[in-house]
Order: structure tokens, then sequence, then C-alpha cells
């Protein structure tokens, strides 16, 4: 036999898999490759050059969103952890309870129901308030974007509850440790990965958020998407290449890390 | 207490206020909010936006039939609605079918490389998975712009004198979320199959069974919860699109999303755009649903 025979080998799918491997990453990479473009084209080169990231940095508009955008991703974030970790101490290791499916379905609902219903809804219930509170801040956009977070957070927190080795607690209470205690030295440390998975997965998911924001926010209030959602309807230059590329780094270095931080066990 | 601690299970006690903090902030922000949806359907719509509190079905039935407006009696059907519904279904069937084509042979591909280079190969599918949506779509649409990458480089190799027109119509959107989703496809195959037996599939061979009917009746059937999985992770989204038919859309092919955000903009129609986001609601839960059942079935059949 010229060939050994694989049981794994079905033939053509080698060949597709790497075809859809370069159409993921094709038009990325033009994306990037032409944010470094020296002339106005987006699919001409015309020699390598930085202008297009200087337009982007003196942007004041760019600079705006940009800082709102990580503000809001942190704060939102931050509070969808802190949530998603009393929520999954709340609902993990206890036997099965009255009300636990409805906790869940209220948790992951956020993933259920299409973002455009979820936008449409709070878009309603806005603008009723800023009409009987005359309030107009970023409290709406941070309220929206955490309960959005919550069930991002809950999920790896959960599953780093829930395959946590409970002896070590059991052993720090026969070392008369409270239960208080037995929390704070034994439980909390080992959820540290988890927590932090939470919260690089809800800063992620807040960042990439667009429709809810769209439909939340007041004037004024526009975060990095909804800019670019609303630049990309005119004739956009090489600059917006060069603001999704910085983007785009961003959140590679938030998944990398987060995959970092998953990936190391115990 | 003899038992290992890694079984038990507390008595719940009041263990589950913990979760009431995010409780509250998401019956404030996600399912109170869907409660006045439900309402605001039934309502009459204001003048300048907004509603009227006046009880309607009108809205629910703006959604399916239009009244002329010089004479009331005569109904008809309302064919845009019905066509950017049924787009709307139609785009996100051939979605989720691209996506198992292309997604099937991907994952298998993955599944069947040394464990070392696996990791890579899965991490190079979820990145595009945990990068910006907006993005991907930008990508896309330079793409396939009048003067995009494709054009451009059909012009200069002759194989076209002028730039073939490509976006704002239903195939740029079906490619648009083909492209965005297909990770929701390949993820869950991978998983079906890195659980396989591959022993199932030598024994096919060993009894002289043609790489064919192998696929067929000892492969596909293993991954199937896989493809089950893959497919409402992709169907879902798909239907609820709202950013990738905006961007590579526009205004003529619109899918249900962007009918729905339109009536809370220029249409001015508020109770029609709640029940609108009902219907859609509606085909997702059933989509849910078919799911829950499929897997169950899937269930009881090993099991039994």
């Amino acid at each position: 036999m010229a060939r050994q025979f694989s049981i794994t080998r079905l033939p053509g799918f080698g060949a597709i898999a790497l075809l859809t491997f370069v159409l993921l990453y094709l038009p990325i990479i033009i994306l990037v490759v032409f944010s470094f473009n020296a002339n106005q084209s987006q699919s001409i080169w015309g020699g390598f050059s930085l202008r297009w990231y200087e337009a982007a940095f003196q942007n004041q508009q760019v600079r705006d969103v940009s800082i709102r955008s990580l503000w809001l991703a942190l704060v939102a974030s931050g509070c969808a952890t802190v949530l998603a970790t009393l929520a999954a101490l709340g609902t993990t290791r206890v036997s099965r309870f009255k009300g636990q499916t409805i906790i869940y379905a209220l948790i992951n609902q956020p993933l259920m129901v299409p973002e455009v219903v979820t936008g449409i809804a709070l878009l309603i219930v806005v603008a009723f308030l800023k009409v009987q509170t005359g309030y107009t801040g970023m409290g709406y956009l941070v309220l929206a974007h955490t309960a959005f977070c919550i069930p991002f957070a809950y999920l790896p927190i959960r599953a780093r509850l829930e395959t946590m080795d409970r002896t070590l607690e059991q052993a720090a209470s026969d070392l008369y440790a409270s239960h208080f205690q037995a929390f704070r030295y034994i439980t909390l440390p080992l959820l540290v990965p988890g927590i932090l998975a939470g919260f690089m997965l809800g800063f992620v998911v807040s960042l990439d958020t667009v429709v809810i924001t769209e439909f939340v926010k007041s004037a004024g209030q526009d975060t990095l998407p909804t800019y670019m959602l609303g630049q990309l309807r005119r004739a956009v230059t090489p600059e917006m290449n060069a603001i999704a590329t910085l983007f785009l780094a961003l959140s590679l270095c938030v998944v990398t890390l987060f995959f970092i931080v998953t990936s190391k066990r115990g | 207490m003899a038992s290992d601690p890694n079984q038990q299970t507390e008595r719940h006690g009041w263990k589950w206020l913990l979760s009431t903090p995010a409780l509250i902030v998401l019956v404030l922000a996600a399912s109170g909010p869907l409660m006045i949806v439900i309402v605001y359907s039934f309502l009459t719509p204001g003048n300048m936006g907004g509603v009227a509190w006046e009880f309607s079905t009108d809205a629910w039935f703006r959604v399916f039939f239009r009244r002329d407006i010089f004479d009331p009696e005569n109904v008809t059907v309302n064919q845009a609605h019905l066509a950017v519904l049924w787009r709307s279904v139609w785009l996100s069937a051939q979605t989720t079918v691209i996506c198992a084509v292309l997604g099937f042979p991907t994952a298998w591909f993955i599944a069947t490389r040394p464990p070392s280079q696996r990791t890579v190969w899965l991490f190079l599918i979820t990145i595009p998975f945990w990068t910006n949506l907006l993005i991907r779509t930008f990508a896309i649409q330079e793409m396939l712009r009048n003067n995009g990458t494709i054009n451009t480089a059909l012009l200069w190799l002759g194989v076209i004198n002028e730039p073939i027109p490509m976006m704002f119509t239903d195939f740029a959107v079906l490619l648009g979320m083909a492209y965005v989703f297909m990770p929701l496809m390949v993820l869950p195959l991978y998983a079906a199959m890195d659980k396989m037996d591959f022993r199932l599939v030598e024994a096919g061979y060993d009894l002289y069974a043609s790489r064919i009917a192998v696929l067929r009746h000892v492969i596909l059937p293993l991954v199937k919860p896989g493809f089950i999985a893959g497919s409402i992770l992709v169907f879902i989204p798909s239907i609820g699109a709202y950013v990738t038919p905006r961007v590579l859309g526009g205004g003529q092919k619109m899918m249900l999303g962007n009918l729905i955000a339109l009536q809370f903009g220029q249409g001015r129609n508020w109770p029609l755009g709640a029940a609108l986001a009902m219907v859609l609601l509606i085909i997702t839960i059933t989509a849910l649903v078919l799911y829950l059942r499929a897997v169950n079935r899937q269930e009881a059949k090993r099991d039994g």
C-alpha cells in the first residue's frame, strides 16, 4: 500500500476546513493591512504609512467615544462580576429548591432574547424614565450593560465553583475556621480565576454591544461601536480601518488573557 | 460525616438570597422591560412616537394585514411585513445550512489533529467569535463594496469590466451572517466529535464500509447533537440579526430586527414595533423549544 489507510481521513474535508479558516481571516487581514495604507483607498495599496492612526488619535470624537466605551465596559463588567459572583455562590452546590428554574431563566434571559428586542424594551422604559425624572446621564447605559453582562460573567464563575475541590473547605471547617474564614481564605482565592474570566468575558461583551447601546443612549453618549455604525453609512477612509484594528487588538489581548486564565487548572 | 464533601449539597436555607442583587438588576433592565413590551403591543400609537394609553389590537392586526386608507373595509395581507418576515426566516435557514456545510469539515479537521495542535486550531476559531461583530461586518463590507477588495481584484485581473454591485443584496446579508456566525456552528460540532469514540469508525471500516457509508451511518448519527446545537446557535442570532442586515442590506433588504427598529425611529409606531418584537421573540422561543425537545428525544433514545 502506497499510503497508509487513515480512519480519520475524509476526502476533501481538509481542503474545506482550510478554506473556512482562510475565509474567516482574509477579510480581517485585509482590513488590518489597509489601515496602514498611505493613500485614501481601502483596496488599492499605496505604500506603508501610519497617517490613519495619527488621524484617529487626533480625532477628538474618536478619543471621546473610545474612552466612554472603555469606561462603560470596566464599570458595567465590574458590577456584573460582583453580582454574578454573589449569584453563583447563591445558586451552586445547593439542593434543588423552588424557584431555581425561575432564577436560572432570569439570569440567562439576556442570552436567549434577541438583542434588538431587549434594546427596544429598554428604549421604552428609558424614554419614560427620562421624561419623568429628567435624568439623562450614563446611568441607563451602565444598568443596561450590567444586566447584559451578568450571564456572561456568571457562566465561568459558576463552572469554577462546581469543579472546585471541596475537601479543602471541609479541612478548614475541621480546623475550626468559621464559615466566613473558610470563604475568605479558601473559597474566594480558589474562585479568583473564575471571577477574572467572568470579568473579562463581561468586558468584551460590553465593548461589543452595539444594539442595546444604540437604543438606550442619549444624545452625545455614543460608544465606539455606535460611532462606527453611524460612520459606516458614509464613505469611510482607512481611518476607520485604523480604529477597527486598534479595537481588534484590544479584544484580542483580553481574549488571549481569558484563555490563559481559564486553561490553567487548579 | 463520612460522605464525600464534593458530592454534598447544602440545604439551601437563605443562601439563594445572595442572588437577589443580580436578580433585581435583571428584572429592572431585562425581564421587566420585556413585560412592558407586551403591554405596549396592545396600545395605540402616540402622535410623536410613544403610545396613547388606549387598548387596541390594531398593532397585532397590522403585523399581518393592512387596511386601505380610503376604504377601511378593504383588508389585504401586509405584503411588506410578510416579505421581511419571510426574508428573515429564509436567510437564517440558509445561513444555518452554509455554516453546517463549511463547519462540519472544519470541526472534523480540528478534532482529528494531534491533541497538541488542536488547542491552536480551536483558538483560531474562537478568536473571531470574541472579536467585535460590527468590525467583522465592516470587514465584509470592505470586501463587497463597488470599489472593494473583490471588485478591485476582479477588475485588475480583467475578469470584469465594471464592478459587480454586491452590497445591499440578500447575498451580502447572507454572506455576512454566515461569516459572523460560523464559529457558533464549529464549536458545538467539535465538542460532539471530541466525545466521539473513534473505534466505532474503525469498526465500520473493518466491516468493509465505504467512506461514505461510515460518514452516513456512523459519524453523522454520532455528531447529530452537535449539529442540532450548532444549528440553534446559528439560527437564533440570525433571525434576530440587526447590525449585519443594517450594514450589508441597507434599507432595501431589511430583516425583522431592522423593521422593529424602524417603528421606533422614523416609523413612529411603537405598538407595531412592540408587536413585531413579540413575533420575533415567539419565533426564537419556538426554535428553542424545538431544540430542547430534540435534545430530550436524543437522550431518551440513548437511555432506552
